[in-house]
């Protein structure tokens, strides 16, 4: 697990991870902190259904994909957390009615 | 219209950006991120405390009277934007209040470095992550996971576990993958290292460092394996000619960078095979001029060289580019003479911190390669039998290379796999060819919508 080096001094914010309430720090980079909170998997892969994590956390391997207030396939390592986002992880492959 | 759009927010961008501005020019920088620094002074204008500050060092905090400099500037700041197509006129972005397209004189590419794919059984399982994934978890969120094991070689390998002692984290082991062969053949690179004699020590202090931590390192590590059902459970390993095992929930690749070409592949410059960094390079002149008259690359995107070399690139294109375009610009001279004597290292380290042969091209054909369609070592093996002649063809062949990074994480490798196999060289292998958008954009985004929507419906 990830873990901060020192107590967490800013605002935290409510965001819903797949419907659940959960506070994360505001403005952080989304991938770093959901990491922390231990969201795993992100997603699982659309060939093998494997999980999976976030890997480079700079914006090339496209592991975080998440689903961001309905669009998916989001970086998360490339967004900051702002309160009211809705989250989903992303299982296998894409479905359209959930696209809708 | 501007006269240079800027792509990269880290020190070749932020540096071209306050000397183009300075000359005069009018300037717009675009970047992925939220704040200015690249990935070496990732979050470099958030503050903070005493603490993370001494762990991150005084070569991450130089990065910030750069940032400063740089929102001083006057520039044009586009954060948060993926830059998807870039051409004569300009360039096309997205972002979340809306993307859209920018005129541009010139356009400078300065999206820097990233790590090597480093393909291994079971590097997709969770818990694996690169190095510097780990210290940019450091940088932005002041986040460590104690027990982890290190894995490769090279100088961010050591420099993120040296952070992480400094942090008080514990590291189950360092396993370096450093070959005998490669410091027998940096040896003879050692004349031209020794004119940065700093960066050499600050290298051998780390390394000191390390093995005095008692933290178990083992040397000449082979065979690297990481094992987990859900996640890592375990790492294997050969080093001194026995087989080791360690239950491990982290692990932390890395051997090397090589440049984030996307961008200047995409845009049909012409690129070389560089064997002494064994990576594919964009081609440029010493002032950072690409075959395309309007196309110009700054910083490790070109070439890997360092921060330092990175923001002396980045200078020196400003000017060139400001020449370029009658606005006239000091003489480059005195700057490429202090970038000359930068890189005068980058020989003895791109030697010592090769991978070995057998990390560049698998021989497990188990291993994935390509992340993204879950392509094995064995698929592309079997393809090759069955006639794939380059690295497209693998794509329907067996679909390496066509999931949403764009090959990034498996191209070098799929290369490094085809030219071991087919006894080809790299050069006569070629590369995927990159095309626009450089990254996945929705069809909204490129109509230049906004792509935030807080209700989560049209």
């Amino acid at each position: 697990m990830f873990q901060p080096l020192e107590p967490g001094s800013g605002p935290r914010v409510r965001v819903f991870l797949d419907d659940t309430p959960v506070d994360l720090p505001e403005g952080a980079n989304l991938a770093a902190a959901l990491l922390t909170a231990g969201f795993s998997p992100f997603r699982t892969t659309p060939v093998s259904g494997a999980p999976r994590l976030p890997f480079c956390m700079m914006g090339v391997c496209f592991d975080c994909l998440i689903e961001i207030d309905g669009i998916p396939n989001r970086q998360a390592c490339l967004e900051q957390v702002r309160a009211g986002m809705r989250l989903r992880r992303q299982s296998g492959a894409a479905n359209l009615e959930a696209a809708e | 219209m501007i006269d240079l759009a800027i792509i990269g927010a880290g020190p070749a961008g932020l540096a071209a950006a306050i000397e183009a501005r300075a000359l005069g020019l009018r300037v717009t920088l675009y970047d992925e991120q939220p704040g200015p620094g690249g990935q070496i002074y990732r979050d470099i204008t958030r503050p903070r405390s005493d603490r993370s500050a001494a762990i991150l060092g005084p070569d991450y905090l130089a990065g910030r009277p750069l940032a400063k400099a740089f929102l001083a500037s006057g520039a044009g700041y586009q954060p948060r934007a993926t830059v998807w197509r870039i051409a004569e006129d300009g360039l096309s972005f997205t972002a979340p209040e809306g993307g859209g397209d920018q005129a541009a004189a010139r356009v400078l590419v300065a999206t820097g470095a990233m790590e090597r794919p480093f393909a291994v059984p079971g590097w997709t399982l969770p818990g694996v992550m690169t190095a510097g994934a780990a210290q940019i978890m450091l940088k932005t969120t002041g986040t460590a996971a104690d027990g982890a094991v290190f894995v490769g070689t090279g100088p961010l390998l050591y420099l993120v576990a040296c952070q992480y002692l400094d942090a008080g984290m514990t590291i189950a082991a360092i396993l370096d993958t450093t070959t005998k062969g490669a410091l027998l053949g940096a040896a003879s690179h050692l004349p031209g290292a020794l004119r940065r004699p700093g960066m050499l020590m600050k290298g051998l202090r780390m390394l000191r460092r390390l093995r005095r931590s008692g933290v178990p390192f083992h040397r000449g590590v082979t065979d690297v394996a990481f094992e987990g059902d859900q996640a890592l459970s375990a790492v294997r390993w050969t080093s001194g000619g026995t087989a080791h095992r360690l239950e491990c929930a982290h692990a932390f690749l890395h051997h090397g960078v090589i440049p984030n070409a996307n961008m200047t592949m995409a845009a049909r410059a012409s690129h070389h095979w560089d064997k002494a960094q064994a990576a594919w390079v964009v081609d440029r002149d010493a002032e950072g001029r690409s075959s395309l008259p309007w196309l110009f690359v700054a910083g490790d995107g070109g070439g890997i060289a360092g921060a330092k070399a990175a923001a002396l690139s980045g200078r020196i294109a400003a000017r060139a580019i400001a020449r370029d375009l009658d606005r006239g610009a000091p003489d480059s001279a005195r700057l490429l003479r202090d970038y000359a004597a930068e890189v005068a290292i980058r020989p003895f380290l791109d030697r010592l911190y090769r991978p070995a042969p057998a990390f560049l091209a698998p021989q497990d054909d188990r291993t994935v390669i390509c992340r993204c369609e879950e392509v094995t070592r064995g698929d592309l093996a079997r393809a090759m039998q069955e006639g794939c002649p380059g690295p497209n063809q693998f794509k329907a062949f067996c679909r390496a290379g066509m999931g949403p990074c764009q090959g990034r994480m498996c191209g070098p490798t799929v290369v490094s796999i085809m030219s071991e196999i087919s006894g080809r060289s790299p050069e006569d292998i070629g590369y995927y060819r990159i095309r626009m958008p450089v990254k996945p954009v929705t069809l909204a985004e490129v109509a230049g919508l906004p792509t935030e929507r807080v209700d989560g419906r049209n």
